[in-house]
């Protein structure tokens, strides 16, 4: 048994690189998904909204653990051995998509129906609406929020550790198992993990504070 | 010559309240008619109806000989014959002057973007903002908003344009410069369709004033008529809103 070492930190770092490869390959995929989910959400036709609140509700109401655990292991059983990476990004991809486009779609709908209106009483197509008019409009909402989840996201990443993906979390436990220092390793992993959130979180709310004090169309 | 929009016995149901009980007028090409009444007599609905922003319940709707009811209308060929202005001016926030303007040509028709400029230009001029052609909408005033938004309209060079109570959101002085520009485009021969609470304009300008009542069509005729109402429910209307 040594003391904690500079090839301990180094290895600490090298897996903190891969949360981060993690967090955007799933903020990725997710903002995709997202972005269909949230297309599906505010369709006009009846049945592809339920189909996919359905899609949202579900997803919302389960540990993303389980979902974890479902395409790791269960898909496993029908010859799908996916990597450990591979299962965890798909996971948090799911996750991301129902949050996002559940958060998208109080973005979309908040831009005044008298925008739609307008835009098609000049002839414009639903989706050059969407595209020119409403979109532009609901991602300047957006951006705060979807920042503030990106922080989720990242922290989240750590459930990762459970299908044996080396990010930081699970290196922490590497170097615990050796060391028996809990604090001090995983007090270390936490200040990386804070290191990566706090400037996001501020992010997210200095962009809000532009939001309310930027441009804004009187009534 | 036939009708420039003809509604025949139109029916319009909000879920259990009929706001529109069988209403009939016709306006021809080049004619200016003015609609009047209180809040809730129909009037707005009965715009929102021609250009299909609601859909009725029974009755056809004619504008530049299409049918609007028709389930199976190319919506955007209708749109292409009827510009509309509303009440809250609904400007994109997000686009300058120049790019609300032209957003529509260069989507839906394709224009290509030095044409577009042109024809933003042009528009402008007619309503007296050529200066402000870089502006935000934020950076103007209701009145000045209001005549970009009418412009806006003018670029893709309707038949018809519906107006819908659009200087009720101003003071009586930015009043004065949005009717002053619908004037002028009535003079030069626009058909116009126009939902108002201003009396002076509907009298002077306007060839015909419908007065509606309760969702029914109550009283028409030329912009005289409102100095001799010939209904109770007309009277009693004029001497509220004078």
């Amino acid at each position: 048994m040594g003391g904690f070492t500079l090839t301990h930190f180094l290895y600490l770092l090298q897996a903190t690189g891969w949360t981060v490869v993690l967090t955007l390959l799933a903020f990725v995929l997710g903002c995709l998904a997202g972005f269909l989910v949230m297309l599906a959400r505010t369709a006009q036709a009846r049945w592809v909204r339920g189909l996919s609140g359905l899609y949202v509700d579900v997803v919302q109401g389960t540990p993303l653990l389980i979902v974890l655990f479902l395409i790791y292991f269960g898909l496993a059983l029908f010859g799908f051995e996916l990597p450990a990476i591979v299962a965890a990004a798909l996971s948090l991809m799911i996750y991301c998509s129902a949050f996002l486009g559940e958060i998208w779609r109080g973005c979309v709908q908040s831009v005044p129906r008298t925008q739609t209106e307008a835009s098609e009483c000049l002839g414009l197509s639903r989706w050059q609406t969407l595209r020119d008019v409403v979109l532009p409009q609901a991602m300047r909402i957006a951006t705060p929020p979807t920042v503030g989840f990106l922080v989720q996201v990242l922290k989240n990443t750590s459930l990762a550790s459970v299908v044996g993906f080396v990010e930081l979390t699970r290196a922490s436990q590497v170097i615990n198992n050796s060391l028996f220092q809990p604090f001090l390793v995983f007090g270390i992993a936490g200040l990386l993990y804070f290191a990566l959130c706090y400037p996001l979180s501020r992010l997210s709310r200095a962009l809000e504070r532009k939001l309310n004090g930027g441009r804004r169309q009187p009534a | 010559m036939a009708a420039a929009v003809s509604l025949r016995d139109v029916h319009k149901r909000f879920g259990e309240v009929e706001v529109l009980k069988g209403v009939s007028f016709e306006v021809a090409p080049g004619e200016v008619v003015a609609i009047i009444g209180r809040s809730g007599s129909g009037k707005s609905t009965a715009l929102r109806c021609v250009n299909r922003l609601e859909t009725i319940q029974s009755g056809e709707i004619e504008l530049c000989g299409r049918r609007v009811d028709d389930p199976a209308l190319d919506l955007r060929a209708l749109r292409r014959d009827v510009g509309m202005v509303f009440q809250s001016y609904n400007l994109f926030p997000h686009l300058t002057v120049a790019e609300n303007i032209t957003l529509a040509p260069r989507r839906v028709r394709r224009t290509p973007p030095a044409e577009a400029r042109r024809i933003a230009e042009e528009v402008l001029a007619r309503v007296g903002l050529s200066d402000k052609i870089d502006a935000y909408p934020e950076q103007l005033s209701g009145g000045q908003q209001q005549r970009v938004a009418i412009a806006r309209s003018l670029a893709m060079e309707p038949k018809v344009m519906l107006f819908d109570e659009v200087t009720s959101a101003l003071d009586p002085h930015l009043t004065g410069e949005v009717l002053k520009v619908m004037e002028t485009l009535a003079k030069g021969g626009m058909t116009m369709l126009v939902v108002t609470h201003e009396m002076a304009f509907a009298r002077r300008v306007a060839d015909r004033v419908i007065f509606m009542h309760t969702g029914k069509v109550w009283e028409t005729g030329p912009g005289s008529m409102l100095a001799d109402p010939q209904t109770p429910e007309l009277k009693e209307f004029l001497a509220n809103g004078l």
